[in-house]
């Protein structure tokens, strides 16, 4: 019988991990919805099983996304996860092969050496042992990145590393130990029996040299052993959870499960899967224009699973998007923030180590009803039947050259078009929604809807990025939404206006809602490059900044808001452009604020570069005139 | 007897030491902007609100201030929280968030409750 009672640590933590996962994957999968529930069950078959079997591979364990981003990052990360992995499977195979018999307990393969000290002289043998150490040395490698970056984070190109509570430090002293401490009672081991391969070998060898390596190797068995088993029971309470949930979000998404409006098991999965890797730190734009270091979403996460009042942290946000784009897991972290906004101030429960391990349901204080309508004083009115409504929004109405710069589009396009909110409309909802607001939103939907409705049209138009993504998302209308550089965009492929070509230097900023909130990317840069000569920033697409004026965070003052517009105005017009363009008429308010450069809309740019064209009004009076120059 | 079309009118004299300020006190420890306010009226002037009915977010701030909260929790729901006012103020003033904890202060007071 092989055992030895310093495999108990180990055993204990395994089965404890082991036992716990399979009690929370139940729990989760209970607390799903039934539709949920069927999505999940289909995902486990067919194609989707087959992504999620690659997704694991490249991410959970190769972390593709985060050597795309950073590759000493990923590298550290990817060393751990991946050279860990490969050690337990190469062990396991190992154990089976050249142990005593097949199909052994699990520490048999982790404690391998112990048991089979003079394993591994010659030929296939060795050359295993040679495999092993190699990936030893490559989870090592890795492990000093990690530590390094603890204490000094510009070692893998980070700016900012996340803070740590005592259970994730010591369970990242555990972690830290437990490749170490492998490394080392191998080597004594190979140095008493003369074995080993290049690296447990020769390390061995040296060290049985000048110290009693028999009396020293049992001692760090032991240590080996109980920061496996450490690790194993902290690993629930702290981030590490990370490495478990993180299989089962992918599940999950590949089977088309999405975060919706309420706290739920996807949301729950999806704050566990947070690695506090600190992508989302260095990408948000509060902590390098700010200096606002305690909101990211890292810590947003952590808070959550802390059972935190996290009400602060989920107002204090801009919602911009920049660290869902940029999440390597793919957490949705908007909308959990929005769940979070809607939920108001949580209680907090007392604080128990036990909870941590099952976390009840975040206790949400409902909303006192309120009983009348808040907005009854909106009359209902019944617009003119048309075919396209164009719904300026308030910002637009603050932006009055935007307005004007729409309607003279509109009117040389000559379609048929009715202006919703000439006199001033209602707002969309989404401020509100923004607050956290939804029911009082609703009304507002509501009201719009049925003007909407009403008026009979097939298509929406709106200016403003704000509006846009509201009307897509939470208006059930029949109508198609179009966001006006898009309705541009259709205008000039139709032939519908004739533009000049305007010989400017253009970038253009992207603004959140429009790209990252709805991915409305291209259009505008189209309509752009039709007009002027478009250049590029170094800040595209998903990686667009905020103007730093969005609604949606109501804690930073004025003064703090107007420090991100600067540093965006300043990195968008490095190569001084004649134009910033932009398609938000918020976005060009705060930019104006901020910058010499000229700030336009999308929708003046293409007004001043517009041909009136004289044969639609004047159509008769032309061919008269050639008819009389004939004559002549 | 003749009045001569004279009546008295009601005392309109302000009572500070009658007015309840938790609410005005509560907002300006959350907000300090608050106290930035010089009751230029900009918002009120752009409100997308007080196009449909009488509303004002100037009148509010005073009254909020004074402390004769009984108009402000009839009124405050009638915000839309556009963010125009915001944007105008010529003092910075985080106006939005006055709004939104103003219904919060309501809210867990329960003698005010909306």
């Amino acid at each position: 019988m092989q055992f030895d009672p310093f495999v108990i640590p180990f055993n204990i933590g395994l089965y404890f991990i082991l036992i716990y996962v399979v009690a929370r994957s139940v729990i989760w999968f209970r607390d799903l919805s039934r539709p949920d529930k069927l999505r999940l069950q289909r995902g486990f078959f067919g194609i989707p099983f087959a992504l999620s079997l690659k997704e694991i591979f490249m991410e959970s364990l190769i972390h593709r996304k985060i050597l795309k981003t950073n590759l000493r990052l990923g590298y550290m990360h990817m060393s751990l996860a991946f050279g860990w992995f490969l050690l337990i499977l190469f062990g396991t195979i190992e154990a089976d092969i050249f142990g005593a018999k097949h199909l052994n307990a699990p520490y048999k393969a982790i404690f391998f050496r112990f048991f089979n000290p003079d394993h591994g002289r010659m030929g296939f043998e060795a050359a295993y042992g040679f495999l092993m150490d190699l990936i030893l040395v490559f989870i090592l490698s890795g492990l000093l990145l990690a530590v390094t970056k603890r204490f000094y984070s510009k070692i893998v190109g980070m700016k900012k590393t996340t803070r740590l509570k005592l259970t994730d430090r010591i369970a990242l002293t555990s972690l830290w130990l437990i490749f170490p401490s492998r490394l080392l009672a191998e080597s004594f081991t190979c140095g008493v029996y003369g074995t080993g391969s290049f690296l447990t070998g020769s390390l061995g060898a040296w060290l049985a040299a000048f110290l009693p390596a028999q009396q020293m190797a049992y001692p760090f068995w032991w240590l080996y052993s109980i920061s496996l088993g450490t690790f194993f029971i902290l690993l629930p309470v702290t981030r590490y959870m990370h490495i478990p949930t993180e299989l089962f979000l992918i599940f999950m998404r590949n089977a088309g499960i999405k975060t919706g409006d309420k706290a739920g098991t996807y949301s729950e999965v999806q704050t566990y899967s947070c690695s506090s890797c600190g992508i989302c730190i260095d990408a948000c734009q509060l902590n390098f224009s700010a200096g606002i270091t305690n909101i990211q979403s890292a810590y947003f996460m952590k808070a959550i699973r802390n059972n935190d009042d996290v009400s602060e942290i989920a107002d204090n946000c801009l919602m911009c998007g920049r660290c869902d784009q940029k999440c390597p897991v793919g957490i949705e972290l908007s909308p959990i923030r929005m769940i979070q906004r809607r939920g108001g101030e949580a209680e907090n429960d007392i604080r128990n180590i036990y909870k941590g391990y099952f976390r009840s349901r975040q206790t949400i204080i409902s909303e006192k009803a309120i009983a009348s309508s808040n907005y009854n004083f909106l009359q209902e009115t019944v617009p003119e039947k048309t075919d396209i409504l164009y719904f300026a929004g308030c910002m637009t109405h603050l932006t009055p050259s935007i307005k004007n710069s729409m309607i003279k589009i509109l009117d040389a396009s000559g379609v048929k078009y009715s202006f919703i909110d000439k006199q001033g409309g209602a707002c969309c909802g989404r401020p509100l929604m923004l607050a956290g607001q939804d029911k009082e939103a609703r009304e507002l939907i509501n009201y719009n809807s049925q003007m909407i409705w009403k008026s009979g049209a097939h298509t929406l138009v709106t200016s403003c990025p704000i509006c846009y993504k509201v009307f897509k998302e939470s208006y059930y209308l029949d109508v198609e939404v179009l966001h006006h550089t898009q309705f541009i965009k259709m205008l000039i492929d139709d032939g519908s206006v004739k533009l000049n070509f305007l010989h400017k230097k253009v970038v253009y900023h992207s603004p959140c809602d429009l790209g990252r909130g709805s991915g409305v990317y291209d259009e505008p840069k189209d309509v752009l490059k039709h007009v002027s000569r478009l250049e590029r920033s170094n800040f595209e697409d998903g990686n667009s900044l905020c103007c730093g004026g969005s609604l949606a965070n109501m804690k930073i003052s004025s003064q703090t808001k107007k420090k991100i517009a600067l540093d965006a105005a300043i990195e968008l017009t490095k190569n001084s452009p004649d134009i910033l363009a932009t398609a938000c008429p918020l976005c060009k308010k705060t930019f104006s604020a901020v910058t010499e450069t000229r700030v336009a809309d999308i929708s003046e740019i293409v007004a001043e570069a517009l041909i009136m064209n004289p044969l639609k009004k004047n159509s008769g009076s032309n061919i008269s005139s050639i008819k009389e120059l004939a004559n002549i | 007897m003749n009045k001569f079309g004279f009546t008295i009118s009601k005392g309109r004299q302000i009572d500070y030491e009658s007015n309840d300020r938790r609410i005005a006190d509560y907002i300006f420890e959350k907000e300090p902007s608050f106290r930035l306010c010089i009751e230029c009226g900009g918002c009120s002037a752009t409100c997308t609100t007080s196009n449909f009915t009488v509303f004002s977010l100037r009148e509010l701030n005073i009254l909020i201030k004074r402390g004769e909260n009984d108009q402000v929790r009839q009124n405050l729901k009638k915000c839309m929280l556009c963010g125009k006012c915001t944007l105008v103020c010529p003092r910075g003033v985080n106006t939005r968030n006055i709004v939104v904890l103003a219904k919060k202060a309501f809210q867990k007071s329960d003698e005010y409750a909306i």
